[in-house]
């Protein structure tokens, strides 16, 4: 790989111009090869002559991608990851903006600490989910009134499901008021037990405790229930189960206000992967049963059967997923290094979650301008944030090449942490320049 | 030196489970466990794994199979060590792969694991250079156990291609009885599992074997019936009709008229099958545990690369 440099918000506004690029702008609705040029941190119609030139040929030019569903792991967790480190995999990444799970240590459940969060310097912008509960404890909605006032875009009480429907009920309550949605990790406690992967014959087996496909639905269902009586708005997060999409598309043609993401590795991984298969979901799984029980496999909610797979695949290209968001969850390796079932659940995403969209679509099962919409678009409206190429615009894009070949190494990535499955896999799709706020947040 | 059975070069460094091991392959450790049975009482092979150091390492307590892992490897001449778990610095807080990693450096060549975990053996292939030996992973495999099983089978039929196994109890969470299917369908045995629902669930999904919800059912024509305990440990709960699963001499009737009765131990006489049936004329309990050894001599002789 060339030469890779990071920038951060508050360099000055960049000037250059690509050319040739294939330029994808789902708000226009517009797919085709064109110049691009940047003068001044803005989208300009006429280039300056003095800026440089890019070689866009061969490469797409696209909105700078969103991540609804991040963990940052600052503060308390600085050992897996920091916001500077975060936000360089994220820009590494082709992202943009990140959203920051409230799950630290201190959970981010007050206006202060919205506003902290809010207001980092990294190589993205970083936007903060509140905390819907006081603590994240599940047993008295935060002042989330206040966290909206200091910039909180959503509020979760991801890590666990908002436990008490009765609570669900007063944060949705007061979040119709808002006008922001509670991001739900679905996830009944009772049911989903002591299971450490997707319950069915691979996990039979293995002899590993099942989570079965109940435990998302469950939640699901309660949720849209509320959401329907409090005309809240209910958005889903690492939906992982075909019957979870079922629920949130027949709830949204009723009218409901869901959507709902699917993680890049729900969309490429199986429960085959625990079995030591590095096969993607849409080709037939291998068999290495050296790579069996790798703690890096170990994620809430679990990896899913081949069909949940497919079916949130095919939900991306019909819309009715509304987002990928990569549910970035560093660990140190020591909290890996052990068996499978004390393994620390979840896997990074932000540096892989494009190039595993990129070979979807090779596969033939997902078109780029639904992979592009899904990943920048559709995720930034969902907190309020547009993303335009015209001219005009505050230059907020990424430029990759969806055919070059990277191999994901421990000692390239940017996260602070590696635990992730891919490790030592060659994937499509390297990201060539970031773009936020319009400063150059990452070049290679 | 080596001990030859079977044609060529062993190339397995591990034995982590019965599932991917050939029918050649399973034949050709049942035949050098019965080599060894001879040679132990020749007193032969007694310096065949001298430069081996076996470290026992169990995590769950174990009578039959820590005993005869040892016994094996010092009847092979291979020194040994116990790691007791409560007197040692897993009992401080210390990782598993931290554990075995002392283990190693310390000079241990061959682990034998036992853990609570499944895929904790897996865990100590990727993480060590030692050779590895599953001695019981969670309710994952029992490798040695299924493999003494079938070789005690083998002796009382001849064969185990035909045979009509059935799995009585606690399946769901029994790592012998994954082990038992594995090895036994590989050999051309036809395999049923039978027991309360809770039991049995999803077993019907898993190719090739028979599930059967009633005794009567589950002991229809077949040859060898293995019961097994509850897992209490493991979250079984006693399901109230769980004496409708008891094995009796009577229930046994039920079964080929020459039937044997199989149990990997330990027994809960009075429970899963009554102590006549167990120390009965059809029982093959004992057996089971004199093959252990034997069996467990081979599977280290022949991850060590002497046979």
């Amino acid at each position: 790989m060339s030469q890779e440099c990071f920038g951060s918000l508050t360099d000055s506004p960049a000037a250059f111009t690509v050319v040739g690029a294939r330029v994808m702008d789902p708000v226009a609705r517009t797919d085709d090869i064109r110049d691009v040029a940047v003068v001044d941190g803005f989208i300009a119609l006429e280039p300056d002559p003095a800026a440089e030139r890019i070689d866009g040929r061969g490469l797409v030019l696209a909105p700078g991608l969103c991540d609804l569903h991040a963990h940052l792991r600052e503060p308390g967790g600085e050992a897996a990851e920091t916001v500077a480190s975060a936000t360089r995999a994220a820009a590494r990444g082709g992202f943009t903006t990140i959203c920051a799970m409230p799950n630290t240590e201190p959970p981010l459940d007050s206006a202060e600490a919205v506003a902290d969060g809010s207001s980092v310097d990294g190589a993205c912008r970083v936007r903060v989910i509140g905390a819907a509960t006081i603590g994240r404890s599940g047993e008295e909605p935060a002042d989330l009134t206040s966290m909206a006032a200091a910039g909180a875009v959503a509020f979760s009480d991801d890590g666990a499901s908002v436990r008490d429907a009765s609570i669900a009920l007063r944060v949705m309550e007061r979040l119709g008021e808002l006008g922001l949605p509670l991001v739900e990790h679905a996830e009944d406690a009772d049911l989903a037990g002591a299971g450490v992967m997707r319950e069915g014959l691979v996990a039979l087996r293995m002899g590993l405790a099942g989570w079965p496909a109940e435990a998302e639905l469950r939640v699901v269902e309660r949720d849209i229930a509320i959401a329907e009586e409090t005309g809240a708005r209910l958005h889903v997060t690492h939906l992982s189960t075909a019957r979870g999409l079922d629920a949130v598309r027949s709830a949204r043609s009723r009218g409901v206000a869901v959507t709902c993401d699917v993680t890049p590795h729900h969309l490429a991984m199986t429960d085959a992967w625990v079995a030591g298969s590095r096969r993607f979901a849409w080709n037939d799984p291998d068999e290495l049963p050296d790579r069996a029980y790798d703690g890096s496999c170990r994620v809430n909610p679990p990896l899913a059967t081949r069909e949940d797979a497919l079916a949130l695949l095919a939900g991306i290209g019909d819309g009715s997923v509304d987002a990928i968001a990569t549910d970035h969850a560093p660990h140190p390796a020591e909290r890996k290094l052990v068996p499978f079932d004390e393994a620390a659940p979840g896997l990074i995403g932000l540096e892989t979650a494009l190039s595993l969209g990129l070979a979807a679509v090779e596969s033939g099962r997902l078109e780029l301008g639904a992979l592009v919409a899904a990943l920048s678009t559709r995720p930034g409206s969902i907190i309020g944030e547009t993303r335009s190429l015209a001219v005009g615009s505050a230059a907020e894009l990424v430029l990759f090449d969806p055919e070059a070949r990277w191999r994901v190494e421990r000692e390239t990535l940017a996260s602070a942490s590696s635990n992730t499955p891919l490790l030592g896999m060659e994937l499509p799709g390297v990201v060539r320049l970031t773009v936020a706020g319009g400063r150059v947040t990452y070049r290679s | 030196m080596t001990v030859a059975v079977g044609i060529g070069a062993w190339s397995r460094r591990h034995m982590l489970d019965v599932e991917g091991l050939s029918r050649d392959e399973i034949g050709r450790i049942l035949d050098m466990a019965v080599e060894m049975r001879i040679a132990r009482a020749e007193r032969r092979h007694r310096s065949l794994l001298e430069d081996e150091v076996v470290g026992l390492a169990f995590y769950e307590v174990s009578t039959r199979t820590r005993v005869s892992f040892e016994l094996a490897a010092k009847a092979l001449g291979a020194t040994t060590v116990d790691l007791s778990v409560a007197g040692s610095s897993v009992a401080k807080g210390e990782s598993l792969v931290d554990t075995l990693r002392t283990l190693e450096r310390t000079g241990v060549t061959t682990l034998v694991l036992r853990h609570g975990s499944s895929g904790a053996a897996h865990l100590a292939v990727r993480t060590t250079g030692l050779r590895v030996v599953n001695a019981g992973d969670g309710i994952h495999a029992h490798p040695s156990q299924a493999l003494l099983d079938a070789l005690t089978l083998r002796e009382a039929f001849g064969t185990l291609e035909g045979i009509r196994l059935v799995i009585v109890g606690d399946v769901v969470h029994s790592r012998v009885a994954r082990s038992n299917i594995h090895c036994l369908l590989t050999m051309g045995a036809l395999v049923r599992v039978a027991g309360p629902p809770a039991w049995v669930a999803g077993f019907e999904e898993w190719p090739g074997i028979d599930v059967a919800t009633t005794l009567p059912e589950a002991l229809d024509g077949a040859d060898a019936v293995m019961a097994l305990r509850a897992q209490t440990e493991r979250g079984a709960i006693l399901p109230p009709e769980l004496a409708e699963w008891r094995l009796d001499t009577e229930r046994m009737r039920h079964a080929d008229p020459g039937a044997v009765v199989l149990h990997p131990g330990p027994t809960n006489e009075g429970v899963e099958l009554t102590a006549e049936l167990a120390n009965g004329p059809r029982s093959l309990i004992g057996r089971q545990v004199e093959n252990g050894v034997p069996v467990r001599m081979a599977v280290l002789a022949l991850v060590a690369g002497a046979a």
